[in-house]
């Protein structure tokens, strides 16, 4: 009924006709994906600022503490004042590294995250790239990022980080499978890997409601594996502070280090996102069946503010898995994939694909 | 916007960590010793080479993973015309799935799953 309010394409539409009205087509073209590039840009950066502030925060409500509180109100600056310092940190470098991929690792790790972030549908109408295998693409992508994680690691030239990186890779591509198997269901119930279309079969319903039990499994399995992918606690033995230092980026430092810790917290966001929008019906409201005025009201709360409570919520709860666990060993993660997470999983699929067979969801 | 644009992404990526590194490169003092450029072992010089081979544990684990990973790949397109095929597509799928979950067992059973 009010499908037109907050509709972001409307916005962009907006801004499409006026610059063609002001210029020829090729420059609009090029100010459209400056236009893009720099909105981006800045929502990456300050993404990154505040999920690290956000991991503070968390950290210290579970601890029982204040957290950062000095710089800025309730210590809202403290991430920025951190980059400012960490910009002006010298870089080391090490003489028996190999100079070019240790300078290349930084690149990889940012751009895999930033290409992930090109296709996540933010608001209705909102979204960078609608491809067309969109849930493939990302997978796809963001598994690249490991490869910096590796190169970094090795190129180091240090045990630790060798240590590290190799650890990273066994466990994120084991990882990997639950992810996307767990990812494969939802593929299965909506019959389609474009993410526009999946958020569109869910208008009835979220697939986490949807598809009975076995959709909230493969919820589940995905929590797990997408926490130990994105090598955070208690899957962190990449960086595993008490025994590798701080595991495959030993040797950076100042804005390189950085980077390579912004990355890790897009990329808790990104598999937050995708989390959203594959079961939790992404930037969709919250209806409940025969409920015309509770639907209503929820109609009115904006897609993004709606995308982003649900995204905000998956990372809490991530960040409350971080502080509450204490840290696996490499053979005990390895059999809680390969013994438990992958046959439950493969398991599941079936049961899902027959349940979409008989038509048993709604 | 289509797929092409995503080189702006790879090209936008580029320019945040290179601009990153110059204005690091610009402001960052700068200060040399023959230490500093030693890696970091707890303060003491590192012994031996760390470029050297690593445990065969880690190899293993990528092989199995490819094996499973190239079928996953393979799913997806199964997975979006699953619900328009019906009952061939599951049980195609129902025999592909033995024939793995059979792989998965006797990589079990062989002890690949073990960390040694």
């Amino acid at each position: 009924m009010n499908d037109h309010i907050y509709d972001f394409s409307q916005l962009t539409r907006h801004i499409d006709e006026s610059l063609r009205a002001a210029m020829s087509p090729t420059w609009a073209v090029v100010v459209e994906l400056v236009i893009i590039g720099l909105v981006f840009l800045t929502f990456y950066a300050l993404l990154g600022l505040f999920l690290v502030y956000a991991e503070r925060k968390v950290c210290a409500l579970m601890q029982n503490r204040i957290g950062p509180n000095r710089v800025g109100k309730w210590g809202l600056l403290q991430t920025i004042a951190d980059l400012l310092k960490l910009l002006t940190k010298e870089l080391v470098y090490i003489e028996r590294a190999d100079k070019f991929l240790f300078n290349l690792a930084p690149f990889i790790v940012i751009i895999a995250s930033f290409m992930a972030i090109a296709a996540i549908p933010f608001a209705k109408g909102l979204q960078a790239i609608d491809l067309n295998i969109g849930i493939f693409y990302i997978i796809a992508v963001t598994s690249v990022g490991v490869i910096g994680i590796l190169i970094g690691g090795w190129a180091s030239n240090s045990k630790y980080s060798l240590i590290g990186a190799m650890r990273s890779g066994a466990q994120v591509i084991s990882y990997e499978l639950s992810v996307g198997l767990s990812l494969l269901s939802v593929v299965i119930f909506s019959g389609s890997m474009q993410l526009s279309e999946i958020i569109r079969s869910q208008a009835d319903g979220w697939w986490i409601f949807k598809g009975h039990i076995p959709a909230f499994i493969a919820f589940l399995i995905y929590l797990v594996a997408a926490t130990a992918e994105i090598n955070r606690g208690p899957f962190d033995l990449a960086e595993a502070e008490s025994e590798l230092t701080a595991g495959f980026h030993t040797e950076y430092s100042g804005i390189k280090f950085a980077f390579f810790f912004l990355a890790e917290y897009i990329n808790m966001f990104i598999v937050a996102s995708i989390a959203t929008t594959m079961f939790l019906g992404g930037w969709l409201p919250l209806h409940i069946d025969h409920w015309a005025a509770f639907n209503r009201v929820m109609d009115y709360i904006p897609s993004i503010v709606w995308f982003f409570a649900k995204t905000f919520f998956i990372i809490y709860v991530i960040m409350w898995f971080k502080w509450t666990f204490p840290r696996l060993r490499i053979d005990q993660l390895l059999t809680l994939e390969w013994k438990y997470l992958l046959p439950l999983n493969l398991i599941n699929t079936i049961v899902i694909a027959f349940i979409v067979m008989m038509g048993w969801h709604f | 916007m289509s797929a092409e644009n995503l080189v702006l992404f790879f090209i936008v990526g580029v320019f945040l960590v290179a601009s990153g590194i110059a204005v690091a490169y610009l402001i960052a003092p700068r200060s040399t010793n023959r230490q500093k450029h030693e890696p970091y072992e707890c303060g003491i010089p590192t012994e031996g080479p760390t470029w050297i081979q690593f445990r065969v544990g880690y190899y293993l684990f990528a092989i199995i993973y490819l094996v499973f990973d190239v079928e996953t790949v393979f799913l997806y397109p199964w997975g979006v015309v699953m619900r328009s095929i019906g009952l061939r597509a599951f049980i195609e799928i129902l025999i592909f799935f033995v024939i793995l979950g059979l792989g998965l067992f006797y990589a079990w059973k062989k002890g690949a799953l073990k960390w040694v």
